[in-house]
């Protein structure tokens, strides 16, 4: 497994390429880039900001989880903090295995869930002024513990 | 008994600090603390955040000892950017 929260730009050949291996007959790519609007309004750059300690722990939680559930055989997660443009990287997710379905499945569901439960949040910067932006509210079983 | 309480995104401007040492009560668990900052925030802040002590999500009946780091989390917004529609803007 990579688990990585980066300031730098994400490499994702790289990172893709480090993780295939022989059993493998799918890698499933999730790259999420920055848009240049929400909801209509044009967006400049967006500054992210994790609560990194836990944000890395929750991250390597969710590819463990991943593995299990899935029964995929490998997974990178890499976020990106700090400044970033329009069409750069914020997350990339990687997951390898001997088949296509469970690589498609694994992938959507990490993402999904990190950005429903990792602690990073994101400043929007817009023409016209700047606002964090909404996350979805908390599964339950978080807020009630 | 003291806990060092960090704050994040919208939550850390709100208070212009990334983090406080505050006294509490001995024995005072998240949800007793959840109450001390009601009245502090905007409502809709309030009942959405979470809460996490020392970096694992807590509910309200986890005991504080003294020490204890506890984060107050805004509702998180990693990754790329959302399609969904504002779901606090949604929710009343």
């Amino acid at each position: 497994m990579q688990i990585a929260i980066v300031r730098e730009v994400i490499d994702a050949g790289s990172i893709t390429a480090a993780l295939k291996a022989g059993a493998d007959g799918a890698v499933c790519v999730f790259d999420g880039i920055v848009r240049d609007n929400t909801r209509g309004r044009r967006t400049l750059y967006l500054d992210y900001e994790a609560y990194e300690e836990m944000a890395l722990n929750q991250m390597r939680s969710l590819a463990e989880e991943a593995i299990a559930k899935f029964g995929v055989r490998d997974i990178a997660v890499v976020h990106r903090l700090g400044r970033l443009y329009v069409g750069e990287s914020s997350v990339l997710i990687v997951v390898a295995s001997a088949h296509r379905g469970a690589a498609f499945d694994a992938c959507r569901w990490l993402i999904d869930t990190l950005k429903k439960t990792v602690p990073i949040w994101k400043k929007e910067q817009f023409e016209d002024g700047a606002v964090w932006a909404d996350g979805e509210p908390f599964p339950e079983e978080i807020v009630r513990g | 008994m003291r806990v060092r309480v960090l704050y994040f995104g919208v939550l850390k401007e709100l208070f212009s600090c990334p983090s406080e040492d505050m006294e509490v009560e001995t024995g005072c668990n998240v949800g007793e603390l959840r109450k001390v900052f009601h009245g502090r925030m905007p409502e809709r802040a309030w009942k959405s955040m979470a809460m996490a002590v020392n970096q694992e999500y807590a509910g309200d009946e986890v005991q504080l000892h003294d020490g204890d780091e506890v984060a107050l989390l805004p509702p998180v917004s990693g990754g790329a950017p959302n399609d969904a529609p504002s779901a606090l803007g949604g929710r009343r």
